[in-house]
């Protein structure tokens, strides 16, 4: 397991740095981000909304696999489970680095809020976790019948985790460029289509470095199934700015104006916003045409375009656009700072080790997975 | 096929998941109930006597806040408003005419203190909430810094304690809390000046160029204002309902 090694010597720095330039952040205050009066969230948040919806989209795993009993999909969903772990953990890591006073988050469990989405999200979160760690264990314990059952009442918790994040800002009256309904649907498209890229590359991976047995057959299946979502996801965001540009209500122009060509001299976003289409429209065409789609270079490049072109818009370019030009019509732009990246970074490798972890143990467990 | 031990673990998951949700249903609806005996406070701008006083008659409203409250004076992205000066033209671009010569009128904005104040439903741990008498207040103890009230105000009115801003007090205030790094802030319409039966101190240096006052009693002199004239709200269509009232 050399390469299993040299995985985890490039990570472990990685996470070191994460944590000192987090101890700087604790020390001198959030003034240390680039985050600031008018845009007050920033990179954390992109990040853990693209995570929950990595996390969210294992269901397009276990729910073939346990409701339809679709065989191919037997060891992926094990690996669908760890990732939705990892990827909660991570959720959790990049809130608790958000937060202005750390030491007083357990505020949300002792003077819990019922109106706040925020404190249904950290429920629906934390119980998705349970679940998944749940199946795992029961798996590994070889008690099927459990880890089946358990894996069925997560499939709703799933779709629930995404969408009670996508109310966090499509319920709010003062965004206007969050405030749309389609928010939560584009949400679970573009999850769908992260999580089914982020599989198949991740599959690839283990297929190669581990005992386990990932027929061909299961990477194409989540191709397609990555490219209905994200044929969806560009077609929702179509009809977004179709809406928005076309009834020309000022509130929702400006934000697209700014994302699309800046407004004045600022415009840090558009170069960013035209790479995440142009990388999303690429890999559709990609997956699309037969003959790309069953070549596997041509496969993990096109998930790999997918990937990134989701992580950019579900991230920096869903947060940022709210609060540019701000509601009092002020424009003030937002750059990361170097701290900032590395703890995101950090948080990211430590994230990707556990899943090599996990990966790695279970894939030692092969007469459980084929008991299943 | 299942233990007693997991059956009872599933039976008891399977109660408390229908139960939570049924006694948080209840708690919601309890915290709709609000009595009307209780004061609403407003306060309203008159803006045209407002207009007509100097720059620094103005400032002066800005900086009795400052002391009052212990707010650092901080330059950039990491400033702390509370009250601040603004074009009406700004606060109001729908209101008025692109040459209108009302437009560089400078006025105050601060929190609107709004009846349906969308900063309280989204704190997720009842940091910010609505007292009694409708002035809607920051616990600065309880605030985990998350700052979602931040991105649900559609005024701009919170600003969030980016570094630690005890440097940068000149003169501290010991009659009122000094903030510490990581939580947020806003105007509180000087609700510890209201308890002893003061006017907040931004209304006493206005010269009369602003109104505090009850307006759900009759005879105020706020209501009577209200209920005889013309007035402004901002962004009204949002539904939020603020207790700042903008005379023309
Ligand atoms: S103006 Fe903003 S901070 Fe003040 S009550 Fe309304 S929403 Fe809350």
């Amino acid at each position: 397991m050399s390469q299993f090694r040299m995985l985890v010597l490039c990570l472990v720095p990685l996470i070191l740095a994460g944590s000192i330039a987090y101890y700087f952040q604790l020390t001198y205050g959030l003034t240390v981000t680039g985050m600031g009066r008018e845009v007050s969230w920033g990179l954390y948040i992109s990040n853990f909304t693209f995570l929950v919806g990595i996390a969210a989209s294992a269901v397009i795993l276990v729910l073939p696999y346990y409701l339809y009993s679709y065989r191919e999909f037997r060891s992926l969903a094990l690996l669908g489970e760890i990732v939705a772990i990892c990827a909660i953990v991570m959720c959790m890591l990049f809130i608790l680095v958000d937060l202005g006073r750390v030491d007083r988050v357990l505020n949300i469990i002792r003077y819990p809020s019922y109106t706040s989405v925020m404190f249904y999200d950290f429920i629906v979160l934390s119980t998705y976790l349970l679940l998944n760690i749940g199946v795992v264990t029961f798996i590994l314990k070889g008690r099927s019948e459990i880890a089946k059952l358990l894996a069925v009442v997560s499939i709703p918790w799933a779709i629930s985790i995404h969408t009670v994040t996508a109310f966090i800002y499509s319920g709010l009256v003062a965004r206007s460029f969050w405030n749309t309904a389609i928010l939560a649907p584009k949400f679970l498209a573009s999850a769908f289509a992260s999580g089914a890229s982020m599989m198949i590359i991740l599959g690839m991976i283990t297929k190669k470095y581990t005992g386990l047995k990932i027929e061909n057959e299961a990477l194409l299946k989540l191709a397609e199934i990555g490219v209905f979502a994200m044929v969806c996801n560009l077609f929702l965001a179509g009809v977004e700015i179709f809406t928005s540009m076309y009834s020309a209500n000022p509130e929702h122009v400006t934000h697209y104006l700014y994302l699309f060509f800046g407004i004045e001299n600022y415009g840090n976003l558009t170069s960013m916003w035209w790479i995440s289409v142009i990388l999303g429209l690429a890999a559709v065409i990609l997956l699309i045409i037969p003959t790309t789609r069953r070549d596997k270079v041509f496969l993990a490049i096109s998930s790999t375009f997918i990937l990134v072109s989701v992580w950019m818009d579900k991230g920096l370019l869903l947060i940022v656009p709210a609060y540019v030009p701000s509601p009092t019509g002020l424009i003030e732009e937002y750059t990361p700072t170097i701290l900032e990246i590395l703890i995101s970074a950090g948080i990211w490798a430590l994230g990707i080790l556990l899943m090599a972890f996990a990966i790695r143990s279970v894939s030692r467990y092969k007469f459980v997975l084929y008991q299943r | 096929m299942l233990s007693r031990r997991e059956f009872v673990t599933l039976t008891c998951s399977a109660i408390l998941s229908f139960s939570l949700p049924a006694w948080m249903v209840q708690k919601v609806l309890a915290s709709f109930r609000e009595s009307s005996e209780n004061p609403k406070w407003g306060i309203v701008v008159d803006v045209s006597k407002f207009g007509r006083l100097s720059y620094e008659e103005m400032l002066k409203v800005v900086e009795v806040c400052r002391r009052e409250h212990n707010i650092p004076v901080i330059e950039g992205k990491d400033r702390i408003h509370w009250i601040w000066l603004s074009k009406l033209s700004e606060i109001f671009p729908k209101n008025l005419s692109e040459k209108s010569r009302l437009g560089d009128v400078l006025v105050p904005v601060f929190c609107n203190h709004c009846e349906n104040p969308p900063c309280v439903k989204v704190c997720p741990t009842g940091a910010t909430f609505k007292r009694y008498d409708g002035v809607v207040e920051q616990d600065y103890h309880r605030c985990i810094g998350c700052r979602y009230c931040m991105a649900a105000c559609p005024y701009g009115a919170r600003s969030f304690n980016w570094r630690d801003p005890r440097p940068y007090i000149e003169l501290v205030n010991p009659e009122f809390p000094v903030r510490t790094a990581g939580v947020v802030e806003k105007c509180n319409m000087c609700s510890e000046r209201i308890d002893r039966g003061m006017m907040p101190a931004c209304v006493e240096a206005s010269k009369g160029a602003m109104l505090f006052g009850d307006i759900n009693k009759l005879e105020s002199e706020i209501a009577e204002i209200l209920n005889s004239d013309v007035f402004l709200r901002c962004k009204e269509y949002l539904g939020t309902e603020p207790k700042v009232y903008y005379l023309l």
